[in-house]
């Protein structure tokens, strides 16, 4: 629908609202949403145009446009979520922060654990390997750490002198 | 005549580091040293020329030489003239020139030493510097040429070329379009310069590495030789990402310093196996273990460091970054591949002659902590190359273009860097070669427990959050873990020698630079996650319209609008400042602030400049959005309070400090603990 | 520390077949992989000559084609097709965006020219006060998460593409038109 039959409907709402109002002020219309909420939601989604900017900071024309259509979705009680999917929907999956969680993007999430894990299990057996050699050697004398400075020290004045 | 005598030089450049090429090899293959010699001559040859080339480009930038196309895409006449030179850098042909420029001199430096007792390593390292200067060269003469000149042909279409094309005349314009506004900021003059150097630099270790495999030399020396380059190129580097960080918090107006974005990722991979390369090449040198690993690190920070350069200049990215999409990207990508090729062919074949002693005493000695060390690095490393990578892979698999962003790299290197902090406390009390859980246990307590005091008293006076807790105890305990290090040194002689603790001090340093310079280097990494985990965690922010007089609140601060004005500044700006009065909560008057909007007429852009009061507690950070003229609503501001990101700076500072304690003053350190006959490299520890 | 246990120095074991293997593969596979990607970012638009596969749009309500209110390109074979990528917000596009609407106006009564506007990265209700501001009739619709941009492979708005009966691509026009009669011009060629 057009902007002034959209603002119509609003005003006709909202006047039906005012009637409702001494009852329950929970169902009244929702205020115009700040500054801060809209950045709240735009904070996390990126410009569709621009490179890699975020929607809050994004200077542009169409940047501007963007957060007031957010704007207006909260005013029309739409959630977060549903904004986002709104956005997702219009502009591709690229202006979330994050892979959708569907299909391949699952890999994105579960490679870098998977890889790191494995890692981590080839180094422990290769310290595992590297440490056997040292079970065989004799039991090592008490040591003294924190005499080792002052062993150090009298080691290296041994060799200078 | 200035672009052709520029492009001239730049050409004869190019061929005499071909030359140099071939005069090393076929000396080398012919047992030649007056042919190596002769490769030697021409790589020193380089500098100067590419000097000449240089500057017969800059002296254009300067004088308004607008029928060159590079001068006029990135000067105008508004410009000062020391942002004029800065633009040598400020465009791909120009930056190609500049890398090629420092390759040149660093590749010098090296050659310059006394190669008496390395005489096998110097053809290869020549070959390896030379090739990747003429390879730059290359790409500016053939691809990316800053001499190209604008031809106007007689129906007015504008060919850009370096010799004039058939029927066409030499057009010249009036003015230039003029350097990105983003870039004609004060770090932003220095910042790339600064990765640049770190980058090239790092082209050093990684030809002594290949120098090391191919002539089969691959005990230590290579290490030894290359271990102030390498420490020189990570701290550019380190200086290079921090400076990028402060461009960013101050011009970008997004109240942060760090965007997780690609072509920022792409300079943060090679500090991250820099990093790693540091501390576990000290294994090597002390313990003689991890020469295949050691390689490979090396190998993977040069390979970073051109793979980022060419994601960064290819367009394959999207990022704001990414220099514009030029022709380059195919010939950088076989050179890509022919280095990746080639250095992992040579690791797998020389990869026997790499072993060395591989014994670990213990799991908590000082070598199997460094490992740690490692492992936790290389896993940070996983995570951000995974996520530069992935949108590419989905783009081609799916189809679908994805954004992977903030959340995923703070969600996963977060627990990373905690462990990496742990690792900080812990690693120093660990003594090389054996340490038990009742050794560590010992020695850490005092400190823990210190630390632990510490971050009782800021869960009374400054959060009760559990997450940022945490990272204060580790921040804490790595302070007073390595204050605790330096007390037991300094106590140590002062008993022994009876120096008093501020003698004991300096000279336990200038004994042991590395490590002490080390220490420093770990407490001001902590300085700086004091920094990070405060505006990281506790950033808050507001924006809103507001009329003159009126006030925004946020946190203990209120902002009043005061006045705006419009002015013309001295270099072609149209200057929007807005002045705003900064209150506390109690009222009283804390001072003024001039956010303000820039517009260049020349680039057609604006740019959003913060007001900044910047306190060791926090930073408020006012932005000027938008504005109406006098008759309207007033100006809408947007506020940042960030916590504790000042400290962010100031350990940088002091990052410096420890940096070049270890890396300026010669060490004197013994090299091993304990080395074997059959091990025992013939030289003495000579400081290079 | 001695090395009396280190491992039997008698054969040189390089590395195993399988890690060299898996670390060939995993690395001409990253160099095949970003290849691809830079081929990719060096391909400009789609290029006359090339048929253009079939997709689906949806329309603006109002905005439709044969009371339908999507339209697919397959179902317009047999027709020269003009499909124009524009926003709101894309200064340039207003240049050409009345002499669209006067060449949609003399062929739209032959039947044989259909005009598509594609929507680029817009929102709806600016996107609507541009189509009344020209006074465009024509099917409009909304590139819902950019695929018919993808396929085209635009490289910004304004950009216009002009594909004959059989659906192969014949002109592209990038920027906006300068008068009614440059676009003409390449229809009327095209319709014989």
């Amino acid at each position: 629908m057009t902007r002034s039959r959209f603002l119509l409907v609003v005003l006709g709402l909202s006047a039906l609202m005012a009637l409702c109002l001494p009852a329950q002020r929970a169902f009244a219309q929702k205020p115009t949403p700040s500054d801060d909420e809209v950045n709240r939601i735009a904070h996390q989604l990126y410009c569709p145009v621009c490179e890699n900017t975020p929607l809050d900071v994004c200077p542009t024309e169409a940047c501007r446009q963007w957060r007031d259509l957010i704007r207006q979705q909260l005013s029309q009680g739409w959630t977060e979520d549903q904004i986002k999917q709104y956005f997702a929907d219009q502009y591709g999956a690229r202006v979330l922060a994050e892979p959708p969680r569907t299909g391949m993007n699952w890999l994105v999430y579960i490679l870098p654990p998977l890889v790191i894990v494995a890692g981590a299990f080839l180094l422990l057996r290769a310290m595992h390997n590297w440490t056997k050699p040292a079970a065989q050697s004799p039991a090592p004398g008490q040591e003294e750490p924190s005499d080792e400075y002052v062993a150090r020290l009298e080691e290296e004045l041994k060799k200078r002198s | 005549m200035w672009p052709e005598i520029g492009y001239g030089i730049l050409v004869i450049a190019f061929l005499v580091a071909l030359y140099s090429v071939g005069a090393a090899v076929y000396g080398e293959r012919k047992r030649s040293p007056a042919w190596i010699e002769s490769a030697r001559r021409a790589m020193l040859l380089l500098w100067p020329l590419i000097t000449l080339g240089a500057a017969t480009l800059i002296y254009m930038l300067l004088t308004d030489h607008y029928e060159v196309s590079f001068v006029y895409q990135v000067t105008s006449r508004s410009m000062p003239a020391y942002l004029k030179i800065t633009a040598w850098w400020g465009g791909q042909a120009g930056s190609l020139v500049f890398w090629s420029w420092l390759m040149s001199a660093f590749a010098s430096l090296v050659t310059l030493r006394k190669w008496d007792r390395d005489r096998e390593f110097l053809p290869w390292v020549i070959v390896v510097t030379s090739i990747t200067t003429a390879f730059f060269l290359g790409l500016v003469v053939f691809y990316e040429n800053p001499f190209a000149r604008f031809w106007q042909t007689v129906d007015g279409n504008v060919i850009t070329s370096m010799w004039a094309p058939a029927n066409t005349t030499l057009m010249v314009a009036q003015d230039g379009r003029g350097l990105n506004p983003l870039l004609r900021h004060p770090g932003m003059i220095i910042h790339p310069p600064m990765l640049y150097l770190g980058f090239v630099s790092f082209v050093i270790p990684y030809a002594f590495a290949m120098a090391a495999l191919i002539t089969g030399r691959t005990d230590d020396r290579w290490i030894r030789l290359t271990r102030r380059w390498t420490l020189w190129a990570w701290l550019f580097l380190s200086t290079g990402l921090v400076l990028g960080s402060r461009w960013a918090y101050d011009v970008l107006g997004w109240g942060g310093f760090w965007g997780w974005d690609p072509v920022e990722i792409a300079a943060l991979m090679p500090w991250l196996t820099g990093t790693a390369f540091l501390h576990s090449v000290m294994i090597q040198e002390k313990r003689g273990l991890l020469k295949q690993w050691n390689m490979i690190l090396v190998i993977l920070t040069y390979a970073l460091v051109i793979f980022g350069t060419f994601l960064t200049r290819s367009g394959v990215l999207s990022s704001v970054h990414a220099f514009a999409q030029s022709a380059i990207g195919p010939a950088f990508f076989a050179f890509i591949g022919a280095t990746f090729i080639t250095s992992i062919g040579l690791v797998i074949y020389r990869w026997p002659d790499l072993r060395g002693e591989t014994e670990l005493k213990s799991l908590l000695s000082r070598e199997a902590l460094f490992l740690l060390n490692n492992l936790l690095f290389m896993s940070v490393l996983v995570v951000c190359f995974w996520g530069v990578i992935f949108p590419l892979i989905s783009e081609l698999v799916t189809g679908q273009k994805v954004t992977v962003g903030p959340p995923f790299y703070n969600h996963a290197t977060g627990p990373l860097f905690a462990s990496l902090m742990l690792l900080m406390g812990v690693a120093p009390l660990s003594a090389w070669g054996k340490s038990t859980w009742q050794t560590l246990g010992r020695a850490i307590w005092k400190p823990a427990l210190a630390a632990l005091v510490v971050t009782a008293l800021i869960f009374v006076y400054y959060t009760r959050l559990a997450i940022p807790l945490l990272g204060f105890y580790l921040v804490a305990l790595v302070i007073c873990v390595t204050v605790y290090e330096y007390w037991r040194g300094a106590r140590a002689r002062h008993r022994s020698k009876g120096e008093n603790f501020f003698l004991a001090f300096g000279r336990l340093t200038a004994r042991n630079p590395r490590r002490y310079g080390g220490y420093f280097v770990h407490i001001s990494m902590m300085l700086m996650a004091v920094g990070i985990m405060g505006i990281n965690m506790f950033q808050i922010d507001t924006q809103a319209t507001v009329p003159v007089n009126g006030a925004l609140k946020l946190g203990e601060y209120s902002v009043k609008y005061e006045s705006i004005a419009q002015f013309d500044a001295a270099d072609n700006r149209q200057v929007t400042r807005a002045v705003v009065g900064v209150y506390d909560d109690k009222g009283d008057y804390l001072g003024e602030l001039h956010p303000r909007i820039d517009y260049y007429p020349d680039a057609q852009q604006n740019m959003t400049i913060p007001g900044e009061r910047a306190t060791l507690t926090d930073d408020l950070y006012v932005l000027l959005v938008d504005w109406q003229p006098a008759t309207a609503n007033g100006a809408t501001f947007k506020i940042f309070v960030n916590p504790l990101v000042n400290w962010l700076w100031i350990g940088a500072i002091i990052f410096w400090i420890g940096a070049l304690i270890a890396v300026l003053i010669p060490d004197r350190e013994p090299e091993r603990l304990a080395v074997p006959e059959a091990q025992r490299v013939p030289q003495p520890g000579v400081a290079d | 520390m001695t090395d009396s246990t280190i491992a039997a120095p008698a054969k040189r074991r390089g590395v195993p077949m399988w890690a060299q293997i898996i670390i060939w593969v995993v690395l001409l596979g990253l160099l095949a992989m970003v290849a691809v990607a830079l081929r990719r970012t060096q391909q400009g638009t789609v290029q006359p000559g090339d048929k253009i596969p079939d997709f689906a749009m949806p329309l603006f309500t109002g905005y439709g084609m044969n009371g339908g209110q999507q339209v697919k390109l397959s179902d317009l074979r047999g027709k020269v097709v003009i499909v124009n990528f524009w926003a709101s917000w894309c200064k340039p596009c207003e240049q050409e965006a009345a002499d669209l609407r006067t060449a949609w106006d003399s062929y739209k009564d032959t039947g044989k020219v259909v005009f598509v506007g594609v929507d680029y990265v817009d929102t709806e209700p600016e996107a609507r006060a541009y189509l009344e501001k020209f006074g465009i009739q024509y099917s409009n619709g909304p590139d819902l998460g950019t695929k018919v941009s993808q396929l085209f492979r635009i490289k910004g708005v304004p950009e216009t593409y002009f594909i004959d009966q059989q659906g192969v691509l014949r002109r592209v026009q990038v920027g906006p038109f300068t008068s009614v009669d440059d676009i003409k011009a390449v229809i009327d060629p095209m319709l014989r």
